[in-house]
Order: structure tokens, then sequence, then C-alpha cells
């Protein structure tokens, strides 16, 4: 696609059809971020292999979502790089050194990774349909008819068929995150980030939510979720990873992280949490 | 006990028919409630749960009323009928084509300044946003100096650069030039005034973008950046259309700033509106205030346009932003229509 130096061929470039994304693979490693003097990532090595769901949890101000949000280079790290089915992310090899990528290759990194934010930041001047069919259409990998048709499947698949015309405002907001997430799946993406979907919503509204992600954790997407659903992470998750203080406490099936856990700090939090 | 009980009664029957509360006591009060358990109506003695609540009056809103509506006939009535006003020399002026051609001239100076004003404030406040101190510098600077030196200064300064500059030529930045123009010839006085109001106007419509820019949400840009939206679609498809939702009502105030502002443009020897009547107000001195009038009125209209096409643009940027948009003004009257439709026929049953 662009001039990446990774030896790696990149599997993430969507074919048309739908349904033939091959999900991939994330590789963090040795991960530092500062803002100011406030270290918020403090060397993370984190390895995800296609088709998990990991669930990462920890108390806030932990680092969780900067670590989410470095996955697809909306924060760039001070130190160490994040590939995605080992291509690496934001930036390219060029020796022993690391630059970063243009704005358009970058761009063209994100196009294939789907994020869902806490906040939905859907656009609330477009329709519903139109806000899950722009990124098709604007990356040019689908006609504007096309696009629709996607979007209305997607739509059919979070259970929001009848509201395809509807405004963001008009929705409930359980009903906006799942338009979220509908048009996270528009980019066909073999990787969906999750930034605490849940944690704007009602405790009603959680259910409807959790459960179009609990759809995708069957289809074989990997899935990355920061959330604080201990249960939603018992139940899905492969891998569940624990941060405190800008480093991964802890690692494991929920069995062992959240069953039995090792390190005292886990403990504590889990026990103030359920 | 009976007669408050009757008096709510009535509320319940005929609740938007003013004529009734008015009615003298004992004998229209007595005909409703005799007839009304007939055709199916309240009886006289309801459950609370089901009495209309009677809104509090507002007397003092009424008086106030009456005084500023006789205040407005007076100040109407002088209008009419003071002499001074020379509404016949108004008439003679308001149509005549050397006022015509005026308004032509504004018009067009209005909408050259507008539309390149609006391209530079646009550009303007880009450069203001982006990461190269440089641009950032150079626009803040501008913006500086425009909003420091008044209009009629910047207009005065242009139409007297041709001495300044005798000749301008395109070429290479400090190097030999390509292409030499004659100022001379090229600056008439409707470049020079569209340059001046241009200039002014970019500096004014800078903030106005900037903060429309400012207003959208980060997590909109987050979002865009996301999706890997390219960085154009990004600006024009997400950005820019919820940032017009707060530049349209201030741009619109910058704009009707700018249909007043081109009356200087008359210093300039452009003889637009304002300057025709100027100059005609000098030629009749006796008609001078009927012309000042036709200047007025025709201000008036300009801006009552703009006024009208801001709300319809308003209307067309809420999409989405409210959760309803506002109804136009033939909507309100095909509702009010309805709701008088509706009145009468409550009327109409309650009198048989």
């Amino acid at each position: 696609m662009s001039a990446t130096a990774t030896p790696a061929p990149t599997d993430a470039v969507p074919t048309g059809e739908p349904g033939q994304v091959r999900p991939a693979g994330v590789e963090i490693h040795g991960a530092y971020k500062s803002y100011g003097t406030n270290r918020v990532l403090n060397g993370i090595d984190l390895t995800v292999q296609p088709g998990q769901i990991a669930v990462i949890l920890g108390p806030s101000g932990s680092g969780k979502s900067t670590l989410l949000r470095a996955v697809n280079h909306l924060e760039r790290l001070d130190l160490g790089h994040v590939s995605v089915s080992g291509e690496l992310i934001g930036v390219r090899r060029q020796g022993d050194r690391l630059k970063e990528l243009s704005e358009r290759a970058i761009l063209a990194q994100r196009a294939r990774i789907g994020f869902v934010f806490q906040g939905f930041n859907l656009f609330p001047h477009l329709s519903v349909v139109d806000n899950i069919a722009a990124a098709p259409v604007a990356t040019g990998r689908r006609s504007k008819a096309e696009a629709r048709e996607l979007a209305l499947s997607l739509l059919e698949r979070v259970g929001l068929a009848d509201k395809a015309d509807a405004y963001p405002r008009q929705l409930s907001g359980g009903q906006q995150q799942r338009v979220a997430i509908a048009r996270a799946l528009a980019l066909e993406p073999g990787l969906i980030l999750f930034d605490e979907p849940t944690s704007a919503l009602d405790p009603e509204l959680v259910g409807e939510v959790l459960a179009v992600i609990k759809d995708l954790a069957t289809s074989g997407t990997t899935l990355i979720v920061v959330t604080h659903e201990i249960g939603f992470a018992r139940e899905v998750a492969d891998l569940v990873v624990f941060m405190d203080g800008g480093r991964i406490v802890e690692q494991g099936p929920p069995s062992e992280v959240l069953d039995n856990p090792q390190h005292p700090r886990t403990r504590e939090f889990l026990s103030k949490v359920l | 006990m009976t007669e408050p009980s009757l008096s709510v009664s009535r509320q319940v029957e005929a609740p938007s028919s003013a004529l009734t509360d008015h009615r003298p006591e004992p004998v229209p009060d007595t005909g409703p409630a005799d007839t009304g358990p007939a055709d199916a109506g309240p009886a006289p003695q309801r459950p609370l749960s089901a009495q209309r609540v009677i809104p509090l009056r507002h007397p003092g809103r009424w008086m106030a009323t009456v005084v500023v509506l006789v205040l407005v006939a007076q100040f109407v009535h002088g209008l009419v009928s003071n002499p001074f006003y020379q509404w016949g020399r108004f008439q003679y002026w308001f149509l005549r084509p050397v006022i015509l051609n005026g308004l032509v001239i504004t018009l067009e100076v209005t909408a050259l300044s507008a539309v390149i004003g609006l391209v530079g404030g646009v550009v303007l406040a880009l450069a203001r946003l982006s990461r190269s101190p440089i641009l950032r510098a150079v626009s803040w600077t501008y913006v500086w100096l425009f909003r420091s030196v008044p209009l009629i200064v910047v207009l005065l300064i242009l139409y007297n650069a041709s001495a300044l500059y005798k000749t301008l030529s395109l070429g290479v930045p400090f190097g030999p030039g390509f292409v030499h123009f004659n100022e001379s010839s090229l600056a008439t006085d409707l470049v020079v005034a569209t340059l001046g109001l241009s200039l002014n106007e970019a500096a004014y419509a800078s903030e106005v973008v900037r903060a429309g820019i400012l207003s959208v949400d980060q997590g909109q840009h987050e979002a865009a950046a996301s999706l890997g939206l390219p960085r154009g679609y990004q600006f024009t498809r997400i950005v820019l259309p919820q940032a017009l939702r707060a530049i349209v009502p201030s741009y619109v105030n910058q704009l009707i700033g700018l249909i007043k502002g081109t009356s200087l443009v008359f210093y300039v020897s452009l003889l637009d509106l304002f300057g025709e009547v100027q100059n005609m107000g000098s030629t009749y001195p006796s008609d001078i205030v009927p012309l000042l009038l036709v200047a007025t009125v025709w201000y008036v209209i300009l801006t009552s346009v703009v006024s009208v096409a801001q709300f319809y643009v308003e209307r067309y940027y809420s999409r989405g932003a409210l959760r309803t948009v506002p109804p136009t003004p033939l909507q309100k009257l095909r509702t009010a229509v309805r709701g008088l439709r509706g009145r009468l026929e409550v009327i109409r049953t309650v009198n048989g």
C-alpha cells in the first residue's frame, strides 16, 4: 500500500466482499508515553493473537485508554512501537530507526482498524446511514449505492434497521453506540478497539451494547475492549489484562486473572469493582 | 358553593373561547350547563383531575403592550403626516435610474467583497489553526493590523497607492518580473473599493470562521481521524458543516456591516447608493431628506433580504443538531390556521 519497510506482507487490505476480512493480531513493544511529567505508559508489552478478545481492566488513569489510542496512532508513543497484522502503525522502519508516516499513510492504516469511543462521537449533522457510509465512500472503497447497502445491512446486524434515516441526537445512548459500532464495522476491520463503550450509558442500556459486542466476538474479528464490565470480561474475554500506573500488572485468561488473581493490586481492584 | 364549580365547568366546555369568560353571569351560564349533559358534554361537577388549569393572567403585560402600541402609532402617524419628510419627493427618487445605478454598484461591491472576504477569512483561519508557527504568526498579524486600521483609512491608502507603487509585476520574488501592469489602468475605483473592503472583511471573517471551527467538539476530529477519512473530506464534510452552525449568525452580522460599510466607497469616488444620494443631495439641496430616506429604505431592504436568507441557512445547518428543526414562517402560519380552525370547531360544537 504505502512505503512501509516491514518485511511481513500485510493481510488487512479488505477485499471487495464483506466477511472476508482476516482477523488481525496486535503486538505492542516497549510502549512509553508521558504528558509533561506524568508518565501514562511505563513500558508496555502486549500481544493479542488474531481473533482473540482482549479485555483491558484497571483504575482510572492507569493508561488503558492511552494504550488503546496508541494502537491506531491517535496517540503518538514516546518510545516503543505497535504493529497490527505485522505492519508497524504510524511509523516505518528505516535502517534501525523509526520514522513517522505521512498523514495520508496513517489515515489509510486507521481505515482498517475500527475504533468505538466512550462518547460515541457520531457525526450529528449526518443521518445514521450516512454516518456509517461515510468512510467506505470517502476512502474510495465503495460506491455510494454499495456503501448504503452495506450500512443498511450493518444496521440490521446491530438491530437498528428502522433508524437508518434518523439523526444521532434522535436516538438513545445505547442506540447511538450501536450505530457507532456499525460505523466501525463499515471499515470491514480485522481489529476493533473499544474505549469504555458502555461507560456513558444508563445501566439499562449497557446490555444492548454488550450484546452487540458479544455477537462480534463470535465473528472471529480481533477485539480489544477497555471496560469496567467485569461480567462481560468473564463471559467473552480470551485474555484479560490488568493495568495500573502505566504498567501491565497481570494478564491471562479470565479464569486466572479474575478468579485467581496473583497480584495484590489486582485483588484489591477486583474486590472494589465486584 | 355552586358558583365556583359552575365557573370552572365553563372553562372546561369552551376552553379557548375568551367570549364566554366575559359574559354576564347567570343567563349564558345556565344555558350550556343545562344542555351540556344532553349532548354528552361534561357534567357540572367534575373531579379535579379532569379540570383544565386556568393559566395565570398578566395584567401588567397587557398594560405595557397598550402603552407601546400607542407610542408606535404616534410615531407612524408623525412619519406619515409630517411634511418635513416629503414623501412625494421620496416617491419621485426611489426608483430613479441614477439611484438604481448606485444600488447596483453597492450590490456589486458587497457581493465581491463578501465572497473574497470569506474565502480570505477561511484561509486566514486555517493558517491561524495550523501547526506552523510562521503561518500562525502571519495570520495573527494580518488580523491585528486590519482590525486596528479604520476602513476609511485603508480605502484612502489604497486609493493613493497608485502613487506609491507605479507598476505591479508577476514573477520571481525579489527577482525579475515577467508580466507588468500599469497600476493606474488596473486600479479602477471598483477594484480599489472591493480590495479595501475585502482586506478588511477577511480579517473579521477569519475570526468568525476560527470561532466556528473551535466550536466543533474534539471528539468529531478524533472520530473522523479514526475512520481514516481523507484530510480534505474531514474538513469539508465533517468539521465545516458543524462549524457553519456557529459561523452563520456571526457572519451574517458581519455581512450586514459590510453592506452598510460599502457606503464608505463614496470617498474613493465610487458612486454607490449612498454616493448617488449624496451627489443628488448637493445638486437638489431641498430634497436631501427624502434622498436620505431613499437610501435608508434601500439599505433596510437589503439587510432584510439577508436576514430572511439567514433564517433558512441556519435552519439548514441545524439538521441533526436539534431534535426538530424550527418551523418556517409558512409552517407556523399553517399551524396557526389549523389551531384556529380547531378552536372554531370547539365553539361551534359547544354552541350546538
